[in-house]
């Protein structure tokens, strides 16, 4: 599916939660959605926006976490699923599975298109999971997948789409940070 | 020897909120307390990942404290670089120097002692080296002068 109209569903769905948007995510969020509940995490430790969101969602559990993350991205700490299964955060984890590290020119990542996603987080313990393969059924399933109870592993099949540049944050950090406290009611 | 009651006690009294950590064989002696105290334990899966939930939680107002072996924070450059460089967030790590005691008196060949304290200059930490006669009482002095000041520190434990 493309990957704006598979943000698109979840701008729909996301209510007032915090999104947090990592790597090919940041810039085609900031297309769907101008919320000071937005993150961009960039700059960014590649591999640590799942664990990222997991602290958010812990700190407000009433609000909850959507996080957006590539394959290239999780693969670099598949634990953190076993962290997230274990402290139970009010987190939903979406998987943006390209096949391939976009940015630095569409290598594929390791078992593209062989590795069941669903299948490591039902095996770490997160009991949600969730696979969507087109945006039909994507729309169709997302206010299912999107809602209740986290944590919830909710995979996309996405298109790769050739030739993305480095992705720009639409503000720089500390104006982020600021924005997301003061959303968030922890500072003026 | 720091006893993890003290510790656990105090960190929240300080304000302390949640401990991270993976933990090593001096610092695992803190299990009891922390699997029974008043802070939130984590138990992380890979130190930068730790340091990933404790950015998280300080980005939502709360008050983490992180806990690693050297060797663990030997993995988690990156993600201590962007918590602490790029977010700027004020991370408070205890972290354990294995062979630390052996090495200053020339009993080990662990190559952990001669690599820690040129990698938190490299890191720009500030740090301090706490020796056997310390206390509970010193890191939370520590983590509460850090946590004033909002600046990120780091209380090394010799081992």
């Amino acid at each position: 599916m493309d990957h704006k109209a598979a943000l698109e569903v979840i701008a729909l769905h996301r209510g007032e939660r915090i999104v947090i948007s990592t790597m090919g995510s940041v810039g085609v969020w900031s297309e769907v959605s101008q919320s000071p509940l937005d993150f961009a995490y960039l700059p960014s430790s590649m591999g640590q926006g799942p664990a990222l969101a997991m602290g958010l969602a812990l700190a407000h559990p009433q609000r909850g976490v959507i996080a957006l993350v590539g394959d290239g991205s999780l693969l670099m700490n598949l634990g953190v699923l076993v962290t997230i299964a274990e402290q139970k955060p009010r987190m939903y984890l979406v998987l943006i599975d390209n096949g391939a590290y976009e940015i630095t020119g569409g290598q594929p990542v390791p078992g593209a298109g062989v590795v069941d996603y669903t299948m490591i987080a039902k095996g770490a313990g997160i009991a949600r999971t969730y696979r969507f393969d087109t945006l039909e059924k994507w729309m169709a399933g997302s206010q299912e997948a999107l809602h209740g109870l986290g944590p919830v592993f909710i995979w996309l099949k996405v298109d790769y789409r050739p030739g993305q540049g480095t992705p720009r944050a639409p503000f720089p950090m500390d104006e982020q940070i600021r924005r997301l406290r003061v959303a968030l009611g922890i500072s003026q | 020897m720091i006893c993890g009651h003290d510790l656990v006690k105090g960190l929240a009294e300080a304000g302390a909120t949640h401990f991270l950590w993976v933990p090593d064989s001096a610092m695992g002696q803190w299990e009891e307390a922390l699997r029974t105290g008043p802070l939130r334990l984590v138990r992380a899966t890979r130190e930068g990942e730790s340091i990933g939930i404790a950015g998280g939680l300080l980005l939502g107002g709360l008050q983490p404290v992180v806990a690693m072996q050297c060797t663990g924070f030997f993995e988690a450059g990156d993600a201590l670089r962007n918590i602490v460089h790029d977010l700027h967030l004020p991370l408070f790590v205890i972290l354990g120097l294995r062979s630390y005691q052996a090495y200053r008196s020339g009993r080990t060949t662990d190559s952990c002692p001669i690599f820690v304290e040129p990698i938190l200059c490299a890191w720009r930490l500030p740090y301090v080296v706490l020796d056997i006669q310390h206390t509970a009482g010193d890191i939370v002095d520590h983590y509460k002068r850090a946590w004033a000041e909002q600046k990120a520190f780091v209380v090394c434990l010799p081992e």
